[in-house]
C-alpha cells in the first residue's frame, strides 16, 4: 500500500467521524432555523413593536409585556389585591373589590379584550372577566390601572366574557354554571326544572367608558362557555356557544359529552334593544355592586343595586336561535370579514365553520330542525359553510391573520393548525410545548388584523424551563406568521395562567401613557399639596396624618401623641411632579399593606399600633440618592396616656 | 424687537441620563418656564442636594419691570424712527447697547448668586465647587452638563442692534463717498 493510499483512508475515515460527530451532536428537530433569535432581539433601548396583554387566570391580574421580545414590564391589580402599590388594601381601593359578597380579594380572570372602534383595537381599555364572583373589570390604559369593576348580578361563572360589540357598544356575559335564578335554596337533582342561565349585556358609556347593566336574557339551563360578537354584516349579533344541553348536574366530564351535537347561540342583540324599547324587559331581583375608581379623587365609589330589565326569548320571537354545533363547542370565533363563525368543537374531529349569510338565509326560510326550550333549532346543514378536517384534537379557540388564514389552537395535540378560510383546507401546522389552550394574534379577533406573530398560551411547560419544584409557570410561544410556514421564535414564561391574551401596536398605546398626575388636578379629600399643610389631626380615637413624600423626606417625620388601639390613617401625597419618581410608605408591624406612591397621587392605609414604642417607617421605593434617610418615627403611647399631638415639619 | 414678547430671552438645558425627555428651562421678559411642564420642579428638587435656592419666578424683580424697560427701548426706537435723525439713532443704539450689557451682567450676577448662595447645611457639599451655570456655552456641573445660550427672544435685539449699526456705518460711507 502506497503512502498516499493510507493518508486517503485515514482522511476519509476522519471525515466519517467528523459527519457522525456533527450528526449524531445536531437535536433532531430544529425548531428554530437561523433567524429567530434575530427576529426576537430588541435592541437595550429600543421599543418593542407590539404590547402584549395576558390574563393572570388564578392570579386574578394582567401581566403586560412586549412584542417580541417578551419582557415583562408590569403587573396589573384587577381582581386581586396587590401589596406592591396597595391595591385592594389601601382605603381608596378597597371598595374596588367589594361584590354582593363583601370584600372578595380575589378571582379567576381569563379574557382581556381591548375596547375597539369600528371593529379595531382603539387602545383605550382593556376588559377582562372575573370568572369566579361574576365581574368585569376595566383597566385604563392611559394608567395602566384598574378604573372599574362591575359585578354581574343572575350569574355562576362568567366565563364568557367580556367579548365586545364593534364599537364597544357593549361588553357581553353569560353564566357558565346555571343557577336558579333567582337564587333560591332547592334540592341540585331539580336542576332541569329550576336552573336557568343568563346571557348578559353591559352597556359601555362611550366618552367615559362606564359600565352599566343593560339588560339579561334568561336562557336555558346549559353551560354557556365563551363568545364573540360579529363584526359587519354580522354586527348587531353575538355568538355563544354552550355545552351541557344534557342538564346533567353531576360528574359532567361524562353526563355532559353524550350529545353529538351541542349549541352555538345566536343573540339579536339589535332586536333585544328593539324589545326592550317596546317594555318587553321584566324587572328580575338581583344584588350587585359596581365600583368605579375617580382620577381626580383618587377614590373609588361603590355602590349597592339591585334589579336588572330580562328579556324572555319565549316572549321575544327572533332573540335567540341555536346553531348546532358538534360535542361541546369551546370556542366561537368570527373571522375579520364578519360572515365566518367558527366553533372549536373540543371533543371533535373537525372544525365546524357556519355562515352568517346561510344563517339569515335559514332564518328566513324557518329551516328548523325542532327547538330546544322553545328557542329554534337551525338545521346544521343549512347554516354550515364547511368542516375543516384533520384540524388536529381538541380545537379550542381560532384567530385570524387578515390574509385569508385561520390559526385554530388544538389542546390535546399539543399544535397551532393553519387552515385558508373558504377552501377549509390545513395548510400548515406547529407543535407547541405544551396542550395549548388559547391563542393570539396582534388584532386576530377584529376586522383588522396586524398579523406577523401568533403566540400560543400553554398550560403546561414541563420539562421547558429550569424546574421550580411542583409548580411551574405557564408559557407564551411566539410564531413568526409571515411567511408560509409559522416559525417557532421564542417562548417566555408568563405570571399566572394565561388564557387569553391581546396584543396592539405599541405606537396606538405610548403616546396616550400618563407620566404623573397633576397635583392641580389631585382633588382627593385628604390630599396636601404642600408641607406647610402636612399635619396630625386627632378625632376621638381616629388619627389622621396628612403627609407630604419630595425627594428625600416625609413631612412629618416625628410624630407623637399616637396611642395604643388608635386607627391611624395614613393620607400621604407625594408631591414629585417628575416621571418614574413614586415614594413608598411602609411602618413597623403594619397589617395592611405598603403604598406606592405615584406623583401627584395621594393614597391612605389604616395602621392600628398594637403595642406601645417608637415605630419606624421608610420609603420602600428607591427614590433618590438619599432615599435610605427618607425615614421617621411614630411613638406610641398607652392606650391611657396623655402624650399630646405632636409633629414636625422641616423648615 | 416686539418679538421679545413671543419668544424666551434664554435657555438653560440640563443634561443627564435620567433625563431622557430632557430637562431646562427658558428665561422669558416677565417669567420662566420649563422645557417640560414640571421642569422647574424638578430642577428646584434636584438643586436642594447642593444646597441651591429654589427658582421661584415671582421673587425675581426682572421679570417685572424688564417688559416695561424693552417697551421704553421699542417707543424711543419708533420715535428715533420717526425723528430719522442720525444723532437719534447713534443715541439709541447706545442706550440698546447699555440694556443688553446691562441685562448680561444682571443675568449673570443671578447666576452667580444662584450657583455660589449655598445652604450650609446641604447634604451634599463639595469644597471649592460652585454650580453656577455658564454665560453662554457649555459646563459639566456634577452629572449634569448644562448649555446655556440665548434663544430667538434674546438673538433679535442682537440683530436690530447690527442692523441699526450696520445701516448707519452704512449711510456714513454714501455720505462720505
Amino acid at each position: 500500500m502506497k503512502k498516499t493510499d493510507l493518508k486517503k483512508i485515514f482522511a476519509g475515515l476522519g471525515f466519517i467521524v467528523l459527519f457522525g460527530i456533527i450528526w449524531l451532536g445536531c437535536p433532531s428537530e430544529d425548531l428554530t432555523k437561523g433567524d429567530a433569535a434575530e427576529k426576537v432581539f430588541v435592541e437595550p433601548g429600543k421599543y418593542d413593536e407590539f404590547y402584549f396583554f395576558t390574563s393572570g387566570g388564578f392570579s386574578g391580574q394582567v401581566g403586560v409585556y412586549g412584542l417580541p421580545s417578551g419582557r415583562h414590564f408590569k403587573t396589573i391589580g384587577v381582581f386581586a389585591q396587590h401589596p406592591e402599590t396597595g391595591y385592594g388594601y389601601s382605603e381608596e381601593t378597597k371598595g374596588m373589590l367589594e361584590t354582593s359578597f363583601g370584600f372578595v380579594p380575589w378571582d379567576d380572570a381569563h379574557h382581556p379584550k381591548l375596547s375597539q372602534t369600528d371593529g379595531v383595537p382603539d387602545g383605550r381599555w382593556l376588559f377582562i372577566n372575573g370568572n369566579n364572583t361574576p365581574r368585569i373589570a376595566r383597566i385604563d390604559l392611559k394608567t395602566f390601572e384598574t378604573a372599574e369593576i362591575i359585578e354581574i348580578p343572575n350569574a355562576g361563572g362568567n366565563h364568557a366574557s367580556p367579548f365586545l360589540t364593534e364599537n364597544t357598544e357593549y361588553v357581553v356575559s353569560s353564566t357558565r354554571f346555571s343557577l336558579p335564578i333567582p337564587q333560591r335554596d332547592v334540592p341540585i337533582s331539580t336542576y332541569k326544572e329550576n336552573f336557568k342561565g343568563t346571557i348578559s349585556f353591559i352597556k359601555v358609556e362611550p366618552k367615559s367608558g362606564e359600565m352599566s347593566v343593560a339588560f339579561q336574557i334568561l336562557v336555558p339551563g346549559f353551560d354557556y362557555d365563551l363568545a364573540h360578537a360579529g363584526k359587519g354584516p354580522s354586527h348587531g349579533w353575538a355568538f355563544f356557544t354552550c355545552y351541557n344541553t344534557e342538564q346533567a348536574n353531576s360528574m359532567k366530564e361524562v353526563n355532559a359529552s353524550q350529545k353529538d351535537k351541542d349549541f352555538i347561540a345566536a343573540v339579536n342583540w339589535k332586536l333585544a334593544e328593539k324589545y326592550l324599547a317596546e317594555g318587553k324587559g321584566k324587572t328580575l331581583n338581583g344584588n350587585y355592586v359596581h365600583n368605579v375608581f375617580d382620577e381626580h379623587t383618587h377614590n373609588t365609589v361603590s355602590k349597592q343595586l339591585n334589579g336588572v330589565k330580562v328579556l324572555d326569548p319565549l316572549e321575544c320571537p327572533g332573540l335567540i336561535y341555536y346553531l348546532p354545533t358538534p360535542k361541546s363547542p369551546h370556542g366561537v370565533d368570527v373571522d375579520p370579514s364578519g360572515e365566518y363563525i367558527v366553533g372549536g368543537g373540543k371533543l371533535a374531529a373537525v372544525i365546524p365553520v357556519h355562515s352568517f349569510s346561510k344563517m339569515m338565509k335559514a332564518i328566513e326560510s324557518k329551516a328548523f330542525d325542532g327547538d330546544a326550550y322553545g328557542i329554534p333549532v337551525l338545521k346544521y346543514d343549512a347554516v354550515i359553510a364547511g368542516e375543516v378536517q384533520n384540524a388536529g384534537l381538541g380545537p379550542l379557540h381560532t384567530e385570524f391573520d387578515g390574509e385569508g388564514y385561520a390559526y385554530t389552537s388544538a389542546f390535546v395535540s399539543s399544535e397551532i393548525v393553519k387552515w385558508k378560510i373558504g377552501t377549509w383546507e390545513v395548510v400548515d401546522r406547529v407543535p407547541t410545548y405544551y396542550s395549548i389552550g388559547h391563542l393570539t394574534i396582534p388584532g386576530g379577533d377584529s376586522k383588522k388584523p396586524w398579523g406577523k406573530y401568533v403566540i400560543a398560551l400553554n398550560k403546561i411547560t414541563k420539562d421547558r424551563y429550569l424546574p421550580t419544584g411542583p409548580e411551574l409557570t405557564q408559557s407564551a410561544q411566539l410564531f413568526d406568521i409571515s411567511g408560509d410556514k409559522m416559525q417557532l421564535l421564542l417562548d417566555f414564561p408568563t405570571v399566572g395562567e394565561p388564557h387569553y391574551a391581546q396584543a396592539i401596536p405599541a405606537e396606538i398605546l405610548m403616546k396616550n401613557s400618563q407620566k404623573i398626575f397633576r397635583l392641580d388636578d389631585n382633588k382627593h379629600p385628604q390630599a396636601v399639596k404642600s408641607e406647610k399643610q402636612a399635619r396630625v389631626e386627632r378625632k376621638g380615637s381616629d388619627v389622621h396624618v396628612y403627609m407630604t413624600t419630595i425627594r428625600t423626606h416625609f413631612a412629618p417625620d416625628n410624630i407623637e401623641g399616637i396611642k395604643v388601639g388608635d386607627k391611624v390613617y395614613f393620607h400621604i401625597t407625594n408631591l414629585e411632579q417628575d416621571w418614574d419618581i413614586p415614594h413608598g410608605f411602609a411602618i413597623k408591624g403594619l397589617n395592611n399593606s405598603e403604598l406606592l406612591i405615584m406623583p401627584g397621587q395621594t393614597k391612605t392605609i389604616l395602621w392600628t399600633p398594637k403595642f406601645e414604642g417608637v415605630y419606624p417607617f421608610y420609603c420602600t421605593d428607591f427614590c433618590s440618592a438619599l432615599h435610605q434617610e427618607m425615614q421617621g418615627y411614630v411613638r406610641v403611647s398607652a392606650a391611657n396616656s396623655s402624650t399630646p399631638i405632636l409633629y414636625n415639619i422641616q423648615k | 424687537m416686539s418679538g421679545m414678547y413671543f419668544f424666551p430671552i434664554w435657555s438653560i438645558e440640563l443634561g443627564a441620563p435620567q433625563f431622557p425627555e430632557g430637562l431646562g428651562f427658558y428665561i422669558w421678559l416677565d417669567k420662566m418656564t420649563g422645557f417640560n411642564e414640571n421642569d422647574l420642579n424638578s430642577i428646584n428638587g434636584l438643586n436642594h442636594y447642593i444646597g441651591m435656592q429654589a427658582i421661584e419666578p415671582d421673587s425675581i424683580a426682572e421679570l417685572k419691570y424688564m417688559p416695561y424697560i424693552v417697551a421704553v427701548l421699542i417707543v424711543l426706537g419708533v420715535a428715533a424712527f420717526l425723528i430719522n435723525k442720525k444723532s437719534v439713532y447713534w443715541s439709541w443704539l447706545v442706550l440698546l447697547v447699555i440694556v443688553m450689557l446691562a441685562g448680561l451682567v444682571d443675568f449673570y450676577l443671578w447666576e452667580y448668586n444662584y450657583g455660589h448662595n449655598l445652604d450650609p447645611r446641604a447634604a451634599i457639599k463639595i469644597p471649592g465647587m460652585s454650580f453656577q451655570p455658564p454665560l453662554i456655552g457649555y459646563k459639566q456641573i456634577l452629572n449634569m452638563k448644562a448649555i446655556s445660550l440665548p434663544h430667538i427672544g434674546g438673538i433679535l435685539p442682537g440683530i436690530t442692534l447690527l442692523t441699526t449699526f450696520y445701516l448707519l456705518i452704512k449711510s456714513r460711507k454714501r455720505a462720505n463717498a
